[in-house]
C-alpha cells in the first residue's frame, strides 16, 4: 500500500528555537493514525506544515499516488487537493446558519466566479441534509451558527470537514470538552471515516486514544519517539521516561 | 615694494610715471596747480596722464581731494582760481583748502563748482581704488575688497596687489590674497600667470573661485562652414546627437548663412492673403484642412512669385551639410580654458562629495523629524496597537499650545521651554481623556477604533479651526536656534535641526529608559504580552493602558512645538504628518523603537535621495517615497525589525 | 429542538419549516424583500422629481436641488461599493474615493477635449482657410494646458477625443489600479489596519502625483467645465441635470440589485466567512487572495463608475477630491447607515451628504446658545466627527441597526464584538502565534 501522505527529513525552527527536527511520517490512503506527545513536541506545528500554515525549513512533504509536493501549493490548495483540518476550539462561521456553514464546505469548484455563479442542486442539498442529520443538527440547519452550544460547533465542523470529503483529516483534540456519550459517538464517526480515508488525530487523552485501537506515533521535541501500537509504544523505555512517566 | 606699485601701475595705466621716492613727494597744492586748467575742465580723452600725477603726488590729502572731485565737491575760487574741498554750509560752503586746513567759507556765487562727467568720474574712482585698499581704516578696506568682489574688473587687479604688502590687518591681507589670486586668474594679462592662480585653487570649494572659474569656460554655438581659426574651440557638435537638426538650421538663420524656413502660421498667413476666388495657390479653400495641399498651395504661389520662397526640406538638408557647428570658448586662451575645466572637475567632484555630505545631514534632520513624530504613534500602535487617526492632531494641539504660550510669554526661549512641558501636559490629557471615553471600548475591535479616532480627528481639527482661524499662525524660534551651522559653502544645516536631532535622540533615550529601567515600562511590557496574566499578578491593566496612551499622546504634543518651530501652524499640521508616521511605524516594524528608528531613517533618507534625483518636484518625491514603501512592504510584510512573539520595548 | 423555537429565518416571513426553508430553491427576490423595497423607493423618487423638475415646467424643485440628488445618489453607489468590500468582505479600503476619483478624470478628459475642440472650432471658423487636425490638436493642447504653462498634449490623452475608449479608461484604470495595488497587497498578506494604512498611502501617493502640474491632469486646477455637455449646448442645464440624476438612479438600482444577487448566494457567504476568519476559509480550499482581489478590483471598478457619473455633475474635478479624507468619509457614511446590509450604505451615504451639504452651504439655521451662537459651517464637521465616535461607540450597525429592532431581530451577542471569529478561535491563533 503505498502511502498517501509522506513527510521527510522536516526541520523547522523559530527564531533559533527548532520546532520541528528532521521529522518523517507517512499514512495510507485508508488509516487511522494517533499522534500523541507531551505539550511543545511539535504536534501543532506538524499540522501547520502539512496544511502549508508553516513552511518548513528543510524536508519535503509529497502526496498522493503522484507524489505531489506540498510545499509548493498554497493553504487553500492544500485544502482542495484534500487535506481537512479541524481545529481544537471549533471554528464556525457564527455569523452565518448551519446550512450556510455546510454549504460552504461542500465540495464545489471554489473560485470567485464559480461562487458568484453556485446554485445548490438537489444532491448537494440532500448531503447537507444528511450531514446534518449525522451529526444531530438537522433542526438548527435555519439557525445562527452563534447561537449553538460549544457542542454542537463541534459536530458543525465536523459536518464541515465531512462535507469537505477530504482525503486526509488533521484532527486536533476532538474529544476536549465532550460529553462521554458524545466521545463515543466521535469515536465511532473516526473509524467510519477511516475506511474510506486517512485520519490524523492529536490528542492527549489516552482512554480516547485506546478507543480508537489504532497505529500510534507519539512525538517527542519536535521528531517521531516511538512508532506502533499503543500497547507497544506504552512499553517503550523512552516514551515512558519523556511522556507517560510524567502523568 | 614700491618698483611693483609703480610697475603695475604702468601696466595698468599703460604709461610710464616717473619713478619717484617718498621723500621726494610733491605737494598735492603743487601738482594742482600745475594742471589747474585741465582740472577745471576735464575732458575723458586728456584727464588721464593728470589723474595719475596727482595720484603719484603721495600727499596724504590725494585721496580726499580725489575723493571730493569724484563726488563733485571741489570749486574753484571765482576769484584767484584755487582749489577748494567744498562742505554745503549756510554761508554758501565751507572751504578746505588742499593742504587739509580749513579756508573760512564763501558764498556760492564766489565758487565754480567742478562736475566731472560720468565718464572721467570713472577714472578718478578707478585711481581711487588704491587709495581706499589702503585707507587707514578697517572698514573702508573691507568695504573697497567687498566692491572690488562684487564687480571684478581688470583695472582692480593692480591696486590690489600693490594693496597687499603693506596690510596690517591678516584677515583682510589673506582676503586681499585671494581676492588677487581672483583676479589674476580672470584678468592677468600673462597666461602662465592665470594657470598657475587656477591651479593654486586645487579643489577650493569656495563659490567665488566656482564664479570666477565659470565664465572661462563658457561657451558660445557657431556654425562656420570650416574650423574657425584661431577659435578656442570646445568640442564640435554632431547633428542629431548634441543638437537637433532644428536646432541647428536655428542657428544658422540666426548667422544669416541660410533664409528662415517657413513656420505653419506664416505659410498660413501667406495663403490666406493671396486668395483669389476662393481658390489659394489655384487649390480650393476647402482642401486647405491638409498640410499636404497647404504646402502645394504654396508651392504654386512661390512659383508664380507672389511669395519670397521658402527653405524646402532639401535647401535645409543641404545647408546644414555644408555647415559645422562648434562650441567656442569665450576665452582664447586653450591652456586656460583647460586649467580652468580641470579645476572645475576637481571641484565638482568635491562638491559632489559635499553635496552628499550635506544629503546626509538633510536626510538626518528629515528622519528626527518623522522619528518624533512617530514615536508617539510607536507606542501607541506598536505597543498597544491601537491605530489612532488622531495621533496628527495631538500634534497640532502641541504646536497651538506652543503658539498660545508665546502669546503671554514674550522671551522666546523661556517660551519654548514652557511650551515643551505644557505641550506634553495638554496633549497628555487629551490622550487619557480619549483612551477613556473611546479607545478602551474598542480594543477588540481595532479597525473601529481607526473610524471612530478619526471622528476625534475631524472634530478636534475644525475646533481648533474655529478657535485659531484657517490662516498660519506663528511659532517663533528664539534667536538661537535661527542660525545655521555651515561648514563651508556646501555643507550647512540650521541650528533648529540640530535641536530637532537632539530633541529625537532625547526621546529614543527616553522611551528606551522608560520601557526598560522603570516599573511602568515593566508592566507595560506584561500588559502587551498577556494581558490575563498580568492582571492576575496584580497590574491594573486599565491604568497602563491609559498611562501609556496618555505618554504616546504627550510625546506628539513636543514633536507638535518642534515642529511647529520651522513648518506653518495650521489647523492641519499634524495631518500633513499623520500618513508619514504611520507608513514610518510600519515599515520599520510594528512594536520595536529601533524599527521606527529604522524606519524614519530610511523614509527621511528615501525622500531626500529622491528629491535630490528630481529637485524641482518635491510631489513626485513623496509619490515615488509611498510607492517604494508599498513595494518594500511586499518583501518585508513586518517591517525592517520584525518582532517574533517577544516584547516591544526590546 | 422543536421547531416553534427556532428563531425566525431571516429571508423573511411565512418560512416553510426551518429544514426545508434554510435550504429552499426560491426566487432571489423572495428571499431578499429589502431589494423590492428599495427598488420601489428609487422609482418613486425618480418620478417625483421628474414630475416636479423644471424640465417639465412644473418648476417645483431647482436645478441645482436635482444636481445635488444626481450626485447623492452617485455617491450611494461608492458607498454600496464600499459596503461590499468593507462590510462583507472586511477589507477596510482608504482608497475607493480615489477609484472614484479616477473614473472622474477619465471621463473629464473626454469632456473636456471634447468641450474645448468645439470652442476651438468655433474660433477657428471664421477663418478663411480651414485648419489642419495639427492645428486643432494644438489649439485644444494649449486652450486645455496653457493654464500649467505647457501647450503639449500629454500622453495620456491620447484617447481623449474617444468617448468610447474614455468610457473603456473609466473602467480599466480603476480596475488595473485596484488590481496591481490589490494583488500586492494580498498576496503578502496585508490584512486590517495595516491593509488600511497602506490603502491609504495609495491614495495621498495618487493624490500628490496629481497634484504636480507636470501630471497630465492639469495638477491642482483640474479638469473644469464638465457640466457643459460637448454637443448640447443648446441643451439646457435643467434638462441635462434631470436626465444625469435618472442616469446615476438608474446605475444605483441596477448596481444595487447586482450586489443583492452577488451577496445573497454563496459568493457573499464566503465574503462574510473571510470576513469573520479567512483563516478557516483557507482551509476550506478557498483561494482567500483570489476573492479579496475579486472584490476589491470589482469594487475598484463601481467606484470609478460612479465616480464618471458624479463629476459631470458636478461640474470639476481636482486631486483635492481624491484626498484620503474623502475615502475615510466613505467609509464614515458606510458605518453610519450600518455596514454589511446593502441599504444601510445607501442611506448613510445620502443623509450623511446631504446633511452635510445643508449644514456647510449655510442654509441651516445658527444654533443660539445665549452667550454665542453657533454657526453650522463652522461647528458642523465637529458634530459629525463626535456623531461619528457615538454611533462607533454606541451603534455599531449603524441606522440600519434601526431596522433590525423594528423587525424584532436580534443576532447573538458577541460580547461586543460584533463581527469576527469565535473567541476560541481567537485564542487558538494567540496560542498558535
Amino acid at each position: 500500500m503505498s502511502a498517501l501522505l509522506e513527510v521527510s527529513g522536516v526541520s523547522v525552527s523559530f527564531d533559533g528555537f527548532r520546532a520541528i527536527n528532521n521529522l518523517s511520517f507517512s499514512i495510507g490512503p485508508a488509516e487511522l493514525r494517533a499522534v500523541i506527545g507531551p505539550n511543545g513536541a511539535g504536534k501543532t506545528t506538524f499540522m501547520d506544515i502539512v496544511t502549508g500554515k508553516t513552511r518548513p525549513d528543510e524536508g519535503s512533504v509529497t502526496w498522493g499516488e503522484r507524489s505531489i509536493s506540498l510545499l509548493k501549493l498554497s493553504e487553500a490548495a492544500i485544502a482542495r487537493v484534500g487535506v481537512g483540518r479541524k481545529f481544537q476550539r471549533p471554528t464556525v462561521f457564527e455569523d452565518q446558519t448551519v446550512a450556510e456553514n455546510l454549504v460552504l464546505a461542500l465540495k464545489s469548484k471554489r473560485g470567485p466566479v464559480a461562487a458568484l455563479l453556485y446554485a445548490l442542486s438537489a444532491q448537494g442539498r440532500d448531503r447537507v441534509l444528511e450531514l446534518a442529520q449525522e451529526v444531530g443538527l438537522a433542526d438548527h440547519l435555519p439557525r445562527k451558527a452563534g447561537e449553538l452550544s460549544h457542542g454542537q460547533k463541534q459536530w458543525l465542523e465536523i459536518a464541515m470537514l465531512l462535507a469537505q470529503e477530504p482525503r486526509l483529516l488533521l484532527v486536533d483534540e476532538p474529544a476536549a470538552g465532550m460529553t462521554l456519550a458524545e466521545r463515543e459517538h466521535t469515536t465511532a464517526m473516526l473509524v467510519e471515516m477511516a475506511r474510506t480515508r486517512a485520519v490524523v488525530v492529536v490528542e492527549h487523552d489516552m482512554d480516547f486514544v485506546r478507543r480508537l485501537n489504532c497505529k500510534v506515533t507519539v512525538l517527542h521535541e519536535g521528531s517521531v519517539l516511538a512508532e506502533g501500537t499503543l500497547d507497544h509504544v506504552t512499553r517503550d523505555p523512552a516514551v515512558i521516561e519523556v511522556y507517560l512517566g510524567r502523568g | 615694494m614700491l618698483r611693483a606699485l609703480c610697475l603695475a601701475l604702468t601696466l595698468v595705466l599703460g604709461l610710464t610715471l616717473p619713478a619717484r621716492s617718498q621723500s621726494g613727494s610733491e605737494p598735492l597744492a603743487a601738482v594742482v596747480a600745475r594742471h589747474a586748467e585741465a582740472i577745471a575742465k576735464p575732458s575723458r580723452q586728456t584727464i588721464g596722464p593728470v589723474i595719475d600725477a596727482l595720484a603719484a603726488s603721495g600727499d596724504p590729502m590725494t585721496a580726499a581731494f580725489l575723493q571730493a572731485w569724484e563726488a563733485k565737491h571741489l570749486g574753484q575760487r571765482k576769484s584767484d582760481g584755487a582749489f577748494f574741498l567744498l562742505t554745503p554750509d549756510p554761508a554758501g560752503f565751507a572751504l578746505t583748502a588742499l593742504d587739509g586746513t580749513p579756508a573760512g567759507t564763501a558764498a556760492k556765487a564766489d565758487i565754480a563748482e567742478l562736475k566731472p562727467n560720468a565718464g572721467v568720474r570713472g577714472l578718478i574712482s578707478t585711481a581711487l581704488v588704491q587709495f581706499t585698499l589702503s585707507d587707514p581704516d578697517p572698514a573702508t578696506r573691507t568695504a573697497a575688497l567687498d566692491s572690488i568682489a562684487k564687480d571684478p574688473t581688470a583695472e582692480s587687479l593692480a591696486p590690489l596687489r600693490a594693496a597687499i604688502d603693506g596690510e596690517p590687518d591678516p584677515a583682510l591681507k589673506a582676503r586681499k590674497i585671494r581676492l588677487e589670486r581672483l583676479l589674476t586668474l580672470q584678468f592677468d594679462p600673462d597666461h602662465a600667470a592665470r594657470i598657475a592662480a587656477i591651479d593654486g585653487f586645487g579643489s577650493d570649494l569656495g563659490l567665488d573661485v566656482r564664479a570666477a572659474l565659470s565664465p572661462l569656460v563658457a561657451t558660445r554655438r557657431l556654425a562656420a562652414t570650416a574650423a574657425p581659426a584661431g577659435a578656442n574651440i570646445a568640442r564640435e557638435l554632431r547633428l542629431g546627437r548634441d543638437l537637433t537638426r532644428t536646432e541647428a538650421y536655428d542657428l544658422l538663420t540666426a548667422a544669416g548663412l541660410a533664409p528662415e524656413r517657413l513656420s505653419l502660421e506664416d505659410q498660413r498667413a501667406a495663403l490666406a492673403a493671396h486668395i483669389v476666388a476662393g481658390r489659394t495657390g489655384g487649390i480650393p479653400l476647402a482642401e486647405l484642412a491638409d498640410q499636404d495641399a497647404r504646402d502645394r498651395a504654396y508651392s504654386a504661389l512661390e512659383a508664380s512669385g507672389t511669395v519670397p520662397p521658402a527653405a524646402t526640406a532639401d535647401e535645409v538638408a543641404a545647408a546644414l551639410a555644408a555647415h559645422r557647428f562648434y562650441d567656442v570658448y569665450s576665452e582664447p586662451d586653450a591652456a586656460v580654458t583647460a586649467a580652468a575645466a580641470a579645476a572645475l572637475d576637481r571641484i565638482g567632484l568635491k562638491v559632489g562629495a559635499m553635496q552628499a555630505a550635506d544629503l546626509g545631514l538633510d536626510a538626518l534632520s528629515l528622519a528626527s523629524i518623522y522619528f518624533l513624530a512617530a514615536i508617539g504613534l510607536a507606542i501607541t500602535f506598536g505597543v498597544m496597537g491601537v491605530i489612532n487617526m488622531a495621533h496628527g492632531e495631538f500634534i497640532t494641539l502641541g504646536a497651538y499650545t506652543g503658539y498660545v504660550v508665546q502669546l503671554f510669554v514674550p522671551d522666546l526661549t523661556l517660551s519654548i521651554l514652557i511650551a515643551l512641558p505644557l505641550a506634553f501636559a495638554v496633549t497628555f490629557a487629551a490622550g487619557v481623556a480619549m483612551e477613556r471615553l473611546v479607545i478602551r471600548h474598542l480594543y477588540k475591535r481595532p479597525l473601529e477604533t481607526l473610524l471612530a479616532t478619526f471622528g476625534i480627528s475631524i472634530a478636534i481639527q475644525q475646533v481648533l479651526k474655529n478657535i485659531f482661524g484657517t490662516q498660519a499662525r506663528p511659532l517663533t524660534a528664539p534667536a538661537w536656534l535661527d542660525g545655521a551651522l555651515s561648514v563651508n559653502d556646501v555643507v550647512s544645516i540650521s541650528t533648529i535641526r540640530v535641536a530637532i536631532f537632539g530633541l529625537a535622540v532625547l526621546f529614543l533615550g527616553f522611551f528606551i529608559w522608560l520601557m526598560r529601567r522603570t516599573r511602568l515600562g515593566l508592566e507595560v511590557r506584561a500588559v502587551t504580552q498577556n494581558p490575563a496574566m498580568a492582571a492576575s499578578m496584580g497590574i491594573n491593566p486599565d491604568r497602563i493602558n491609559m498611562l501609556t496612551f496618555g505618554i504616546g499622546s504627550g510625546i506628539a504634543g513636543i514633536a507638535g512645538v518642534a515642529i511647529g518651530l520651522f513648518a506653518k501652524v495650521t489647523s492641519d499640521l499634524g495631518s500633513d504628518y499623520i500618513v508619514q508616521s504611520f507608513m514610518t511605524v510600519v515599515v520599520g516594524g510594528v512594536g520595536s523603537i529601533w524599527g521606527t528608528l529604522a524606519g524614519a531613517s530610511m523614509i527621511g533618507a528615501l525622500q531626500k535621495v529622491i528629491e535630490f534625483l528630481n529637485p524641482s518636484n518635491t510631489l513626485a518625491a513623496q509619490t515615488y517615497m509611498i510607492l517604494f514603501i508599498i513595494l518594500f512592504i511586499q518583501v518585508r510584510p513586518r517591517g525592517i525589525i520584525a518582532l517574533r512573539g517577544r516584547a516591544a520595548g526590546d | 429542538m422543536p421547531v416553534s423555537s427556532v428563531p425566525k429565518y431571516p429571508g423573511g416571513p411565512g418560512a416553510a419549516p426551518p429544514a426545508a426553508s434554510a435550504l429552499a430553491r426560491r426566487g432571489f427576490l423572495a428571499r431578499n424583500p429589502s431589494v423590492l423595497w428599495f427598488l420601489g423607493l428609487l422609482a418613486a423618487l425618480c418620478l417625483t422629481i421628474t414630475a416636479l423638475s423644471p424640465a417639465l415646467d412644473l418648476d417645483m424643485v431647482s436645478t441645482s436641488f436635482i444636481k445635488t440628488l444626481g450626485k447623492t445618489l452617485c455617491l450611494c453607489l461608492a458607498a454600496l461599493a464600499m459596503d461590499v468590500v468593507w462590510g462583507y468582505a472586511g477589507i477596510l479600503s482608504l482608497g475607493h474615493m480615489a477609484f472614484f476619483a479616477l473614473g472622474g478624470y477619465m471621463i473629464g478628459q473626454w469632456l473636456m477635449y471634447a468641450r474645448t475642440e468645439e470652442i476651438v472650432l468655433a474660433a477657428l471658423a471664421s477663418d478663411p482657410i480651414p485648419p489642419t487636425a495639427a492645428e486643432i490638436a494644438q489649439g485644444v493642447a494649449s486652450q486645455i494646458f496653457g493654464v500649467v504653462g505647457s501647450s503639449e498634449m500629454p500622453l495620456i490623452w491620447t484617447f481623449a477625443d474617444s468617448l468610447p475608449l474614455q468610457l473603456a479608461l473609466v473602467v480599466l484604470v480603476p480596475g488595473t489600479l485596484a488590481l496591481v495595488f490589490g494583488w500586492l497587497a494580498f498576496r503578502s498578506r496585508v490584512t486590517g489596519v495595516y491593509l488600511s494604512i497602506l490603502t491609504q498611502a495609495m491614495t495621498l501617493a495618487l493624490s500628490l502625483f496629481l497634484f504636480q502640474n507636470d501630471s497630465g491632469l492639469r495638477g491642482n486646477n483640474g479638469l473644469s467645465g464638465l457640466q457643459n455637455l460637448p454637443g448640447l449646448s443648446a441643451t439646457g442645464q435643467d434638462a441635462v441635470s434631470l436626465a444625469f440624476f435618472l442616469v446615476s438612479a438608474a446605475a444605483l438600482g441596477l448596481t444595487y440589485l447586482l450586489l443583492a444577487w452577488a451577496i445573497s448566494g454563496k459568493f457573499g457567504s464566503v465574503l462574510r466567512a473571510i470576513r469573520d476568519d479567512e483563516a478557516r476559509v483557507r482551509f476550506l480550499g478557498y483561494p482567500v487572495e483570489g476573492y479579496k482581489l475579486f472584490v476589491f478590483t470589482g469594487t475598484a471598478i463601481l467606484c470609478g463608475l460612479a465616480g464618471a457619473l458624479y463629476y459631470p455633475q458636478a461640474g470639476i474635478i481636482n486631486p483635492a477630491e481624491l484626498a484620503p479624507i474623502a475615502s475615510i468619509y466613505l467609509a464614515v457614511w458606510v458605518a453610519i447607515g450600518g455596514r454589511g446590509r446593502l441599504y444601510g450604505a445607501v442611506i448613510g451615504a445620502a443623509v450623511v451628504s446631504l446633511l452635510s451639504s445643508w449644514f456647510t452651504g449655510g442654509r441651516a439655521p445658527s444654533l443660539p446658545l445665549g452667550f454665542a451662537s453657533l454657526d453650522w459651517v463652522d461647528w458642523w464637521l465637529v458634530l459629525l466627527g463626535l456623531c461619528f465616535v457615538a454611533v462607533t461607540l454606541f451603534a455599531p450597525k449603524g441606522i440600519g441597526g434601526l431596522f433590525d429592532r423594528w423587525q424584532g431581530r436580534r443576532s447573538p451577542d458577541r460580547k461586543g464584538a460584533p463581527l469576527g471569529p469565535d473567541d476560541g478561535a481567537l485564542q487558538e491563533r494567540e496560542a498558535s502565534e
